[in-house]
């Protein structure tokens, strides 16, 4: 018996208001998939992790997370917020953040717990955190400080990650950390990800499985499949290109009036393999 | 020395160390979650419709402690009610801080012979509560402290990681409104010891001294309790023996421990500069070289 996928989309709307930011997206996403979810800003990407979030509700058809309707606190999942900073002053370590993950949402003071403790260490140890988990957290670099969210994610052992642009605010080399890290969790655990992001290449070599989301449309599939020039000027309804250079892909297109993903420029010169 | 324990012995000596006591450890657990959600303004607000409250049930001849209470707590309401987002909140204290003050003025207008009490609302009374006073300053005390302990896990979560906190299930938006009332018993009860416009002596300055003096949230909440208790029985002791207002000991006396912990103790703190090492950059390098 083959199992349930692990995120399940049919025919889902989901509006803003009265505006309806994607419709009738249907999707099933397997067990252990990596998938990569793009698109311009402002085409409902975050939203999207909302609404398996339990956050916020669609307007038409149904989702499904591990088999069920989302449900706010779901210990299934783990979830990577966008980039936001912490107060430098601020009387909170790396570790207490970790720690909310296990039980930071439960009533109560929290008292001291070995077990907890242990836990807190042996994630900090998976994703090389330990070096600074006690200092102030608003004092660490972007870096650090993304480590220790992706820690927070997974310390409750999720059997989904949701990730929310992890790579925006951080340096090439760093991207690569971290995407290392989200790596090895998924080839150690089997888990799923969806991976919000508006740059595919750092990713390229882990994707199994891409979405595609443009003003309300959108495409699904391999990135070879949904990652040409026609799939993305149907999308895009305009003519674009698909391009790859050196191992990378870059979408190209003729007009900026209609805000195209255009690939920064700045991450086409670098030009890494993604191997 | 002498002096000081023959005063120990007088009935308003030991209410006011009594109310004192409860006071203080409210405000060093309130003003670490004031310093770390940013909300001194709501404290100021909180204080000042606080004195509105008190000037209404003089003129209806009820509790002027009491008042402070129904004060804050109705203003806790509005603000709640009008804008628990965190952007625009600031807009939203203002306009009803505005309002309220006003009502307020028209109170003392209505009531004659009044300027004692008002002024005593505005820069502390703490010894001058009687028996009944520490009674309800005590209860108010208890019963902030268990919300407190309830709340204070998710509190926390929500203040620190709020979108994480959202994810995880943690009611946000009704904790920040849960929390805005905790604000107001706390500010009630601080106004008795230094008064309405020296508040945020009790409410921010233990708070902020303390996170300069670790990074652990625990004991920074625990360093918060120890600088508000210091500050008020010590206060009031200074002012028993000096025959000056306790809220001139008590702001000096919170003034000095910030400037010790900024800039003496703090900077001292291997755990505290950490991060802030030339080596942080450099580390960052080398693990992903």
């Amino acid at each position: 018996m083959q199992a349930p996928p692990a995120v399940r989309f049919e025919r889902v709307t989901l509006s803003y208001g009265a505006r309806a930011i994607w419709s009738d997206l249907s999707l099933d996403i397997r067990p252990g998939t990596f998938v990569a979810i793009l698109g311009p800003n402002g085409s409902g990407k975050t939203s999207l992790l909302r609404a398996i979030l339990g956050l916020v509700a669609p307007s038409g058809g149904r989702i499904e997370v591990l088999g069920r309707a989302p449900q706010r606190g779901d210990p299934g999942i783990g979830y990577v917020p966008q980039h936001s900073s912490f107060d430098p002053d601020l009387p909170f370590r790396g570790r207490d953040l970790v720690r909310l993950g296990i039980d930071g949402h439960r009533w109560g003071i929290g008292l001291p717990d070995a077990t907890a403790r242990a836990r807190v260490d042996r994630v900090l140890v998976s994703v090389d955190a330990e070096g600074y988990a006690d200092a102030p957290i608003g004092r660490l670099s972007g870096g650090e400080q993304q480590r220790l969210r992706i820690a927070q994610a997974l310390v409750g052992d999720p059997q989904v990650l949701l990730c929310d642009e992890p790579l925006a605010n951080l340096d090439l080399r760093y991207q690569q950390t971290i995407t290392a890290l989200i790596a090895a969790w998924r080839e150690r655990t089997g888990g799923t990800v969806l991976f919000v992001t508006h740059d595919v290449n750092p990713v390229l070599g882990l994707v199994d499985q891409v979405l595609f989301v443009v003003s309300g449309r959108w495409a699904a599939g391999t990135p070879d499949e949904v990652l040409t020039s026609e799939r993305m000027s149907e999308l895009y309804r305009s003519h674009v290109d698909v391009v790859r250079v050196h191992g990378r892909i870059v979408v190209v297109g003729e007009s900026t009036e209609s805000g195209f993903n255009v690939e920064e420029p700045h991450h086409v010169p670098v030009a890494v393999e993604p191997h | 020395m002498d002096q000081l324990v023959s005063l120990l012995a007088y009935e308003f000596v030991q209410n006011a160390i009594a109310a004192g006591f409860v006071i203080a450890i409210v405000s060093g657990i309130v003003s670490g979650f004031v310093v770390a959600r940013n909300m001194s303004f709501a404290v100021h607000a909180l204080a000042e419709l606080g004195f509105t409250g008190a000037a209404g049930f003089i003129l209806l001849r009820l509790s002027p402690v009491f008042g402070l209470l129904v004060g804050t707590a109705v203003t806790a309401v509005f603000i709640g009610a009008l804008g628990v987002r965190a952007r625009g909140r600031d807009v939203v204290v203002g306009v009803v801080m505005a309002f309220g003050l006003g009502l307020g003025v028209l109170f003392i207008t209505l009531y004659k012979g009044y300027a004692n009490q008002a002024f005593a609302i505005l820069f502390g009374t703490i010894t001058g509560v009687s028996r009944g006073d520490v009674l309800l300053l005590v209860a108010i005390g208890a019963v902030t402290l268990i919300a407190l302990a309830a709340v204070y896990r998710p509190l926390t979560f929500a203040t620190v990681d709020p979108e994480v906190a959202e994810a995880r299930g943690v009611p946000v938006g009704a904790l920040a409104v849960v929390f805005l009332l905790i604000m107001a018993a706390a500010v009630a009860e601080a106004i008795q010891v230094v008064g309405v416009l020296l508040i945020l002596t009790l409410l921010i300055t233990p708070g902020a001294a303390a996170e300069r003096l670790t990074p652990r949230p625990g004991l920074a909440t625990a360093y918060s309790v120890g600088i508000a208790l210091l500050c008020t029985i010590g206060g009031i002791l200074l002012s028993l023996v000096t025959n000056a207002p306790v809220s001139v000991f008590v702001t000096s006396l919170s003034f000095a421990c910030y400037l010790l912990a900024r800039f003496v103790i703090g900077p001292r703190r291997r755990e505290l500069r950490l991060a802030t090492a030339p080596g942080s950059r450099a580390r960052e390098k080398a693990t992903t070289a």
